[in-house]
């Protein structure tokens, strides 16, 4: 959805400026998720479901309290069930609410070949334009956190706005507003950050969660949605968070250097033909000239 | 004389005035339609390679059915290649000969024609042409399939879709730079090239200037001395 509000200050495959690159002075905007208070009540899924009114989607029973095994094209929003033997022997229950991370250098804007399909505005927000998208999918490919998803009707792409609509009137998204134990936060970056620095230090000093810390990794020049983690460490705990995600290398270089390299090529190769045929020209001129010397 | 492949070379295809059939309607036929589907793959992936190319897209219709129809016009393409194989790649395996004539490519390219070892009915660049093509094919196709269905491989084969974009991307970069030198020489450079996948004939001068060891199995020694 386009939101008249939001500036844009990336936009994917395009050719010319950005309307909102630094024209504005905005706040990055921030999600917290504050995994050590959240009970896996699951109200934020349901809450995304309704304000962005998508159809109902069965649930997939996985011997586990989780909703599903992976997001859908309409369902953006997952806590992951995660159980945990730990050294000692007891068992802990990790939770995780994993939904689009928006990252600050998105790999999935980074892929994507339709001008405009993907876009990122000047608080952040990475949002799919779907009237702009042409369903190649090259975006599943650029994300590290296996977030956009595919509707075979439509043939188009669908990921968590991070409701875009709503906080560009001055709302929270609806997942924060639904939280009951106020284990979700939204704000500037800055604050966010704060925030769960302080919250991680608590953990650390007084509830012995020694490796308590912030996920907000650097490899995706960090993200619209952080993590305070009881064990900062192991991401992987966590549903396979990626302890280090970046851009996959071979997206990088595909649209990089390979890219260069074969622009390159092929314009240099046209101006080589050119220049050959100027030079040499046609190999024998007519057909008459073909005939051999004193002939048939 | 060695035996030829699918159809046979002899002097009943010297036709009036003096040409020679070079290529049957099958292979003519074929031809265009692995240069069409082709053409269109190129210019649809083109636009999807790079931005400032993706008005070709619009140009074709919309980016949304170049993405719907590039796949399958794959695949025609890819039986065509297929096709082709069965009817030239008897005649495309390298021989002594090509790879002096590969050594004397400096004359070749210099159009110092008359310095060439004499090539068969394909030239060693027609040869490496002819398996680039096949190959690439494979691998287009191979790739293709990844890309097509990208949304049905699970997370923890990813890097399928990692090796694909870069197989497709590379290969399609490699057969296109192939396709301009294989346009360039049909059209401008060997003037009688492009009437014979139209027509199906060349001259009996053509045939001799570019392809001497073709044009004796056709005449037989004999009607050389002419
Ligand atoms: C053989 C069967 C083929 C299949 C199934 C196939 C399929 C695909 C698919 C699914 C894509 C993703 C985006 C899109 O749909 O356009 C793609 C991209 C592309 N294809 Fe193909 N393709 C085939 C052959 C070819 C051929 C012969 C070329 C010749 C030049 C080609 C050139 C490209 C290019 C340049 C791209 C864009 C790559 C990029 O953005 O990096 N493809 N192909
Ligand atoms: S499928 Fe993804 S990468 Fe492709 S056009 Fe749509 S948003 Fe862009």
């Amino acid at each position: 959805m386009s939101q008249a509000t939001l500036r844009i200050q990336k936009i994917s495959a395009h050719s010319g400026t950005v309307p909102g690159e630094d024209t504005q002075r905005q706040y990055q905007v921030c999600k917290l998720v504050d995994t050590t208070t959240c009970i896996g009540c699951k109200a934020c899924e349901v809450a995304c479901v309704e304000w962005n009114d998508m159809p109902f989607s069965p649930t997939a029973f996985g011997n586990t309290y989780q909703t599903m095994p992976e997001t859908r094209w309409n369902y953006w929003n997952l806590i992951l069930f995660n159980e945990h033997e730990r050294e000692d022997g007891t068992l802990q229950w990790l939770m995780r609410k994993h939904q689009c991370m928006h990252c600050a250098e998105p790999g999935c804007l980074e892929a994507c070949p339709a001008d405009g399909a993907i876009v990122q505005y000047t608080n952040g927000i990475v949002d799919f334009q779907q009237a702009n998208c042409i369903g190649c999918g090259y975006c599943i490919t650029g994300c590290p956190f296996n977030i956009p998803k595919f509707n075979n009707v439509t043939k188009r792409m669908y990921k968590c706005s991070l409701c875009a609509d709503r906080v560009s009137e001055g709302l929270e998204p609806a997942c924060i507003k639904s939280c009951p134990t106020g284990c979700l936060h939204f704000g500037s970056k800055d604050d966010m950050t704060e925030l769960a620095g302080i919250r991680a230090k608590q953990l650390r000093d007084h509830y012995g969660y020694d490796k308590a810390g912030v996920y907000d990794p650097p490899g995706v020049g960090g993200t619209g949605v952080i993590y305070v983690l009881h064990d900062a460490t192991q991401p992987e705990l966590y549903g396979g968070l990626p302890s280090n995600p970046s851009i996959p290398l071979a997206v990088k270089f595909w649209k990089h250097p390979l890219k260069w390299l074969g622009n390159i090529a092929m314009v240099g190769g046209l101006i080589g033909l050119f220049v050959h045929y100027l030079k040499f020209g046609p190999k024998a001129r007519e057909e008459a000239d073909l005939a051999p010397k004193g002939g048939a | 004389m060695k035996p030829r492949g699918m159809i046979g070379y002899h002097p009943e295809q010297i036709i009036p005035h003096d040409h020679i059939l070079r290529y049957s309607f099958k292979e003519r036929m074929n031809h265009w339609i692995a240069a069409g589907s082709f053409i269109y793959l190129m210019l649809t992936g083109l636009a999807f390679w790079t931005p400032w190319l993706f008005w070709i897209a619009t140009m074709l219709g919309g980016a949304e059915l170049s993405r719907m129809l590039h796949p399958w016009i794959g695949l025609v393409f890819f039986v065509s290649v297929c096709y082709m194989f069965t009817l030239w790649a008897s005649q495309m395996n390298f021989e002594p000969v090509d790879k002096e004539w590969w050594n004397s490519l400096g004359h070749y390219i210099r159009n110092q024609d008359d310095q060439m070892p004499p090539a068969g009915r394909y030239n060693a660049g027609q040869k490496l042409l002819f398996w680039s093509f096949f190959i690439g094919g494979l691998l287009l196709l191979a790739s293709g399939l990844v890309l097509w269905f990208t949304e049905s491989i699970p997370w923890n084969l990813r890097w399928l879709r990692y090796l694909a974009v870069i197989v497709h991307a590379g290969t399609a970069l490699l057969t296109i730079g192939n396709f301009m030198i294989h346009v360039y020489m049909g059209v401008f450079a060997e003037r009688g090239a492009f009437g014979s996948v139209i027509r199906g004939d060349v001259s009996l001068a053509f045939a001799k200037r570019y392809h001497p060891g073709w044009y004796k199995e056709i005449v037989g020694e004999t009607e050389t001395q002419k």
